[in-house]
């Protein structure tokens, strides 16, 4: 009994004494600044919560992350209406097309979302291929860049593959056989997906949402080079107070508090799917 | 024959373009029937399930129900019942609800749906499990409900493909009974897949042979076992001895086994002397010869195995390999490398034509 217990003991001392480089490196650069961020923003320039206040009750900050939950609400549901078919395909795609298309999927995670950014404003351009394809049409060419279509176009495309890999693996559980089954039983190919596939998938599908919807909220570089600079995102305008106005206080609010909204949507999904899920 | 209720004509299914996983099959059945599929594994049994499913598309031919083409129909709009090997239960839904499910895909008012689904649930013993989840519910359970499920919208005909694969035996024969009582008592033409000839024998009313995408045999259990038409349906089902044999004089009667001599031959019709055949004799047509007998040999005994009720010899006669089943008090005395006399009577073989 006592040997047990010293046997455990000793061995959860090794867990923790493996653990202790990335403990020691997530306290000194991760947990103190973060601590530093949200003194800072009750301290900056004077003890209070003024900063606070002014969030909820000045107009700009409340319409800043309305904007931002909006786009992120978006920009998941783009990813899922986009997402699913890909996902359903690869799926049911015989294994050396679904590794293609994996391998194609997967490209994207491997250039950097900087360079996939660049090559929308390139693409979305006034000079761009699509400004030139509606002026050959005969059409003015459309104001694309810095509008909020294309950043969420583009945030969609960088989150995309969060949403595929999500689906992807719910729906390659679904048992073959079930659909089959379904179809026998009278159930039109659309019913199919609605009374099965969705069901099944429903865990895939909060999955992707949540994944992408965090993701997106803390977004910063895309909607900066992108965006429209009349509206604005949280990180953006966070980045903006710090390097433009040195306020730091009020950047440091607005940090904690879209902290907290992720967390919150976080703590949402843990209660419903437990969160050693979210990555699959 | 009274008119025939499901027709397969002429069906064929390549994959490759080439190589034909089916071979122009021809079937018929009637209504009410319990038709079995057997067949090893890739013998085109599970194609032509698949084919009347509608799950795969026919390469050539046509599959015809009660008269009307369904070859070009997709799968649900066939209103054919399935019971598949792995259950395919939807497991988000009870057993009530994928009971439901073919009622509410053919927008049959929820009270009446439920009804109707309560007693088929009933009529598979199941109507106390009805709010389970088919997790919450053992491997027999399951496929009871995959049973209700297929029949519970009365289905044109009920496919079975190898519902039973994955239970212990004990569990096996019960549902196979229970298969069978269900089928009588809503007269639904079934057809039942599988590669295990026991189960073929207990419960078909026709066992259809298939190898190599053809249809070898179709008849009754009793047609396929005692008078199969080749030596691949004799060795599919049931035990076998099957012996060469030269017809030294068919019109009197007589062969020549190598090894064995003289032997009368089973009464079938006449063939010219000197051709070669294969006499089949199965295990349990052989037992001791009392003396003056004709028809023997004497068997060099290998192995017993005892059964109980039964006993199987493995030994030789002149070289040929033979396999006796005797009644168990009549193995008794027999021990391993002992040599004893076998007889047969000539009716109870069976001459198959050299192929």
């Amino acid at each position: 009994m006592s040997a047990t217990a010293a046997a455990t003991g000793e061995s959860s001392l090794k867990s923790w004494l493996l653990l202790a480089p990335l403990l020691v490196f997530l306290a000194a650069f991760f947990v103190v600044p973060l601590a530093q961020v949200v003194v800072m923003s009750v301290t900056e320039p004077e003890f209070g919560f003024g900063h606070y206040a002014e969030i909820v009750t000045d107009g700009f900050h409340l319409r800043v992350l309305m904007e931002t939950f909006v786009t992120a609400l978006v920009v998941s549901l783009c990813c899922l209406l986009l997402g699913f078919p890909l996902a359903y395909a690869m799926a049911a795609a015989p294994a050396s097309l679904a590794a293609a298309m994996m391998v194609v999927v997967t490209m994207s995670f491997w250039t950097s979302f900087l360079v996939r950014t660049y090559a929308w404003m390139v693409l979305l351009g006034n000079r761009g291929p699509i400004a030139q394809f509606a002026e050959w049409l005969g059409f003015a060419a459309p104001e694309l860049l810095f509008t909020r279509f294309s950043s969420t176009i583009a945030m969609t495309h960088i989150l995309l593959p969060y949403m595929v890999l999500s689906l992807y693996g719910v729906l390659k559980r679904i048992e073959p056989a079930l659909p089959r089954s379904a179809a026998s039983l009278g159930a039109t190919p659309a019913a199919v997906i609605r009374h099965v596939v969705l069901p099944l998938a429903a865990p895939g599908i909060a999955n992707g949402l949540t994944l992408v919807f965090v993701l997106c909220l803390g977004f910063y570089v895309t909607p900066i080079l992108l965006g429209s600079p009349r509206e604005q995102m949280v990180a953006g305008v966070i980045g903006q107070q710090v390097e433009e106005f040195l306020a730091f206080g009020e950047a440091s609010a607005m940090a904690v508090v879209l902290l907290a909204s992720t967390l919150i949507v976080l703590g949402l999904y843990h209660r419903r799917f437990g969160l050693d899920r979210l990555w699959g | 024959m009274t008119k025939p209720y499901l027709e397969l004509k002429n069906l064929s299914k390549s994959y490759d373009g080439r190589s034909r996983a089916l071979d122009a099959v021809n079937l018929t059945a009637a209504k009410g029937e319990f038709i079995t599929f057997l067949g090893p594994s890739g013998s085109g049994k599970t194609t032509t399930l698949m084919l009347i499913a509608g799950f795969e598309a026919a390469t050539e031919g046509e599959i015809l129900v009660d008269g009307v083409p369904i070859t070009r129909v997709p799968p649900h709009k066939r209103g054919i019942g399935i019971v598949f090997q792995n259950y395919a239960l939807f497991p988000h839904r009870t057993a009530l609800q994928n009971v439901m499910f073919p009622l509410q895909m053919r927008k049959m008012p929820k009270a009446r749906a439920t009804e109707k689904a309560r007693a088929m649930l009933a009529l598979v013993g199941l109507e106390r499990f009805a709010e389970r989840h088919p997790r919450e519910m053992s491997g027999g359970q399951q496929q009871r409900v995959a049973l209700a499920r297929a029949l519970v919208f009365d289905p044109a005909l009920l496919l079975l493909d190898e519902p039973l694969g994955a239970l212990d035996k004990n569990l096996r024969e019960n549902l196979q009974i229970e298969i069978k009582r269900i089928q009588r008592s809503l007269g639904v033409t079934t057809i039942f897949v599988t590669h295990d000839q026991s189960e073929a024998m207990a419960m078909s009313d026709r066992i259809v042979v298939f190898e190599g995408g053809r249809i070898q045999q179709a008849g009754t259990p009793l047609q396929v076992y005692d008078r199969p038409v080749n030596e691949f349906v004799a060795r599919f089902v049931g035990d076998s001895n099957l012996l060469p044999l030269h017809l030294t004089d068919p019109a009197s009667g007589l062969g020549e086994i190598a090894g064995i001599g003289p032997v009368r031959l089973p009464p079938q019709p006449a063939r010219q002397p000197g051709e070669r055949a294969t006499l089949l004799l199965r295990p349990e047509v052989l037992g001791l010869a009392q003396p003056g007998a004709s028809n023997t040999c004497r068997m060099r005994v290998e192995t017993v195995v005892h059964f109980g009720d039964s006993a199987l010899l493995i030994g030789d006669a002149g070289g040929t390999a033979l396999r006796a089943r005797l009644p168990g008090q009549a193995a008794q005395g027999i021990s391993e490398r002992a040599e004893i006399a076998l007889s047969w009577n000539p009716a109870a073989g069976h001459l198959i034509p050299a192929a």
